[in-house]
């Protein structure tokens, strides 16, 4: 085991510890999301997310690290996405808390991983076509949401913050 | 607000929140020791995962396919931290006493009952489904929710609304009182 996987070995741990206390691995949770019951799920994500993005974008502002923006490939994103949401309501877990449900007994969760690789397989199959097709029709590159909308990004992330807050007094107030 | 809930786990903000610190310091770890910023994602893993396994029966195929050629075949950073996720929510769940061996979720058995190969049909049919669609966003919940909205990436915000504005949908249709 080199560097690499000594460090991301660590960080997934502590990853999947949090996932594990944040009660977020469960098929009731996600499912209970896509219900809109139980907002568990989101409070993590968005908390996540909000203070995530404070720290990227100041060590990014120091050059301490570089952003990696995925491409806005519209026919991957809203044909992919389509798929995914579907996939993900009816299997209940998504890839990463597929492995931590398992890793806390929830063994049936095998099924959605193994579901998952055949999915990956096939698509290593299907790639070239959907290359040629899906992925073809239209690429805004990569690119940030300031960007795209020519602002800076502190405005956003400013902007992110309070959509979100309101969005989560909502949810408590409604005991979601 | 408590800082533990009624099940025993961690407030969802308090935990989400050092998930974010974690992100944080993984995103400088991997710039200062792998000279490449690394962000938290899985799906990828799977691809490289069924690359693997295909190996062993069929590695012509594997050596010769193009989506396998293009996301490497390997053991890396990503697959660990895939690995560590089981270790870590195994770890948790054995201190807090929550390690519960489940065969069929509760919320599923309330709407198709107990049948295990009922349940595994429908992981099966929707995993499957579900990674074909996060290899064409080229990203999950993890790489284009959690890593794309905290850089504020385009394709973050298109994706997560894909996924919960058709989750939703499906969960609507899926999960519905027969009595």
């Amino acid at each position: 085991m080199g560097t690499e996987h000594i460090l991301g070995l660590i960080t997934g741990v502590i990853f999947g510890f949090l996932l594990q206390k944040g009660r977020v691995l469960r098929f009731e949770k996600q499912v209970g999301a896509l219900l809109l019951r139980d907002m568990t799920i989101m409070k993590f994500m968005l908390s996540a997310v909000m203070v995530g993005m404070i720290g990227v974008y100041a060590l990014h502002s120091w050059g301490a690290i570089t952003l990696s923006h995925k491409s806005a490939n519209i026919g991957g994103l809203v044909l992919g996405g389509a798929l995914f949401g579907a996939g993900w309501a009816i299997m209940g877990f998504c890839p990463g808390t597929s492995l931590g449900a398992i890793g806390e007994g929830r063994w049936h969760a095998v099924f959605a991983l193994l579901g998952m690789l055949v999915g990956a397989a096939v698509f290593a199959e299907l790639f070239p076509f959907v290359k040629s097709t899906v992925l073809a029709m239209k690429d805004f590159g990569k690119l940030s949401l300031p960007d795209a909308l020519g602002i800076p990004p502190w405005p956003v992330i400013g902007a992110f913050w309070v959509v979100s807050i309101g969005l989560l007094v909502w949810f408590e107030k409604k005991g979601l | 607000m408590r800082l533990v809930t009624s099940d025993g786990g961690w407030n969802p903000y308090f935990a989400g929140a050092l998930v974010g610190l974690l992100a944080i310091a993984s995103a400088y770890a991997t710039t200062k020791w792998l000279g490449k910023t690394a962000y938290l994602g899985a799906s990828t893993t799977f691809v490289r995962a069924a690359g693997l396994a295909e190996k062993s029966i069929a590695a012509q195929r594997v050596a010769e396919n193009e989506y396998f050629t293009k996301e490497k075949v390997r053991i890396d950073w990503q697959f660990m931290l895939v690995t560590g996720i089981f270790l870590g929510a195994l770890a948790a769940a054995v201190l807090d006493r929550s390690f519960k061996l489940e065969a069929v979720p509760p919320l599923w058995q309330e709407y198709f009952g107990p049948s295990v190969a009922k349940r595994a049909a429908a992981a099966l049919l929707g995993g499957a489904v579900a990674m074909i669609g996060a290899r064409l966003a080229d990203g999950c919940t993890s790489g284009n929710g959690l890593s794309g909205l905290m850089q504020l990436s385009l394709s973050g915000f298109i994706a997560l609304a894909m996924f919960f504005g058709v989750g939703v949908a499906t969960a609507k249709l899926v999960y519905r009182r027969t009595a």
